[in-house]
Order: C-alpha cells, then sequence, then structure tokens
C-alpha cells in the first residue's frame, strides 16, 4: 500500500533534527505525499521569527562530531558557532535551502505546519512570535486529527 | 497522429523516463502529458524547456532550482504539473530520473 500522508513531529532544535524533518516533508511533497508537520518543545525554535535561520548544532554531547576534539576543547566559547556555520556552509553547497526558505517550499508544494499548543505555552509563545508558514497552534488531540486517513505515517523526530 | 504512432517507436526505461533525449518531441511530450491527463500550455514548455537545456548542461535539477529559473515559481511548478512535479515535468521533458533530494 503506498503512502498517501505522513505526520513529521520535531521536537528537537537543533541543526541536523530540524533538517531531518524538512527534507522528509519537502521530499513527500515532491512525490505527491500529503505532508504535514508538528513542532513541540525545542522543535518551536525552527518556526520562531528570528530564530530559525541560527540554529546550532551540538558539539558536546555528540561523540559522531569531531571525534578527534576533546570534549573539554568542543566546549569551548565558540566552538559550537563554528561546527554550524561550517555545517551550513556545507549543506549549501549541496544546494540545500536556509530553514526559512525551507519552510516556504514545503508550503508552496501544498504541505502544513503547525505549532504545538502546549509547548507554546511553555515558552510563553504566541501566534505572532512564529513565521507566517504556521498554519495554528493546536492540541496533541488536533495533531491526531491530521494524521487520519488510511495510508498515513506518524514519524517522530 | 495516434498515440501508439507517436509513443511506440520511442524507448522507454521500466519507470517510465525516455532513455533517448533525441527521440523527444513536443508532440511526444503532448501525447505523454495527455496520458496523465494534462493538456500542456505554452507554459508548460517553457518549462521542459528550461528542463531539458539545464540537463544538457550538465546541471542537477531540484525543486529549488526551477523555483529560481524564473519562468516558475515552486507554487506554479507544483500546479502545473500536480502530484510528483520533478518527476512528471522530467518524464514529460524526456530527461532522466531527477536525482535531487530536495
Amino acid at each position: 500500500m503506498k503512502v498517501e500522508k505522513v505526520l513529521i513531529i520535531v521536537s528537537k532544535g537543533t541543526i541536523e533534527d530540524v533538517y531531518a524533518g524538512l527534507v522528509m516533508a519537502n521530499g513527500a511533497v515532491m512525490e505527491g505525499i500529503e505532508a504535514k508537520m508538528f513542532f513541540t518543545f525545542f522543535g518551536l525554535n525552527a518556526i520562531r521569527k528570528g530564530k530559525q535561520d541560527k540554529l546550532h548544532t551540538a558539539t558536546v554531547g555528540n561523540p559522531a562530531m569531531m571525534e578527534n576534539v576533546p570534549t573539554m576543547i568542543a566546549g569551548l566559547p565558540g566552538m559550537e558557532a563554528l561546527a554550524s556555520a561550517m555545517m551550513k556552509k556545507e549543506m549549501d553547497k549541496l544546494d540545500i535551502p536556509p530553514v526559512s526558505e525551507f519552510f516556504d517550499m514545503i508550503v508552496a508544494g501544498g504541505g502544513e505546519i503547525y505549532a504545538c499548543q502546549l509547548a507554546a505555552d511553555m515558552f510563553h509563545l504566541k501566534k505572532d512570535d512564529l513565521i507566517d508558514d504556521v498554519k495554528d497552534i493546536i492540541t496533541v488531540g488536533d495533531m491526531y486529527a491530521l494524521a487520519d486517513g488510511p495510508n498515513t505515517q506518524i514519524i517522530f523526530i | 497522429m495516434t498515440e501508439e504512432m507517436t509513443l511506440s517507436d520511442i524507448s522507454f526505461n521500466e519507470e517510465g523516463y525516455m532513455t533517448n533525449l533525441d527521440q523527444w518531441t513536443p508532440d511526444v511530450a503532448r501525447e505523454l502529458a495527455r496520458a496523465n491527463d494534462i493538456e500542456l500550455t505554452d507554459k508548460h514548455f517553457e518549462v521542459l524547456n528550461f528542463l531539458r537545456e539545464a540537463t544538457s548542461n550538465g546541471e542537477k535539477l531540484s525543486i529549488r532550482r526551477i523555483g529560481k529559473s524564473g519562468i516558475v515559481d515552486i507554487k506554479g511548478f507544483y500546479a502545473l504539473f500536480p502530484g510528483a512535479p520533478l518527476k512528471l515535468a522530467s518524464k514529460l521533458a524526456g530527461i532522466p530520473k531527477p536525482t535531487s533530494c530536495v
């Protein structure tokens, strides 16, 4: 049975987690698969005005990254910004768009973006704090309703 | 010209992409489009020609690249070739299956 719809839940705010969600959502609309995205907890940073293009990757607590660099060094001021900037540069070479542009592409293809009510309340965020591509701030119940239909896959990041 | 006459001489791979770019003509594109319930307009052909040109220049095609082509924006591209636009447009343009993930 062909996948007809994906609901992608993004709960983390690092570059790699957010891009994983964006690539899969955009890949879905490119294939004619309906795509919904739901952002919660630190994932909300991906849809916050002024923050979404400034996401970082973690240089500490990430053994797969900079494996020859001792943790104490990786934790020095500026290391995270440096690693994040390098990562974005590499992505740009591959024609991977910045986060804000990626959202525009997904929405242009018919994808829909939602924010989690509970997390938004917790971080004191209102609709105005979020990018225009966000359709609504919804409850977990509404989120499940987005996944209605027989051939839907829910992906949690 | 019937569909059989137009398309029977053309070689496709198992996924429906033309294997010989030189066999492409606007009529072939029209026939293929009709099989997908699309009646090609001038705008469609502008996009198809862009895809063919970019391919012959060795460019890697992506939805983003088409959005920046100046011919059509991304929303318009989805509207012209509904469903899976990059794949469908590639089939109609007679070019190989796109290999981009974005």
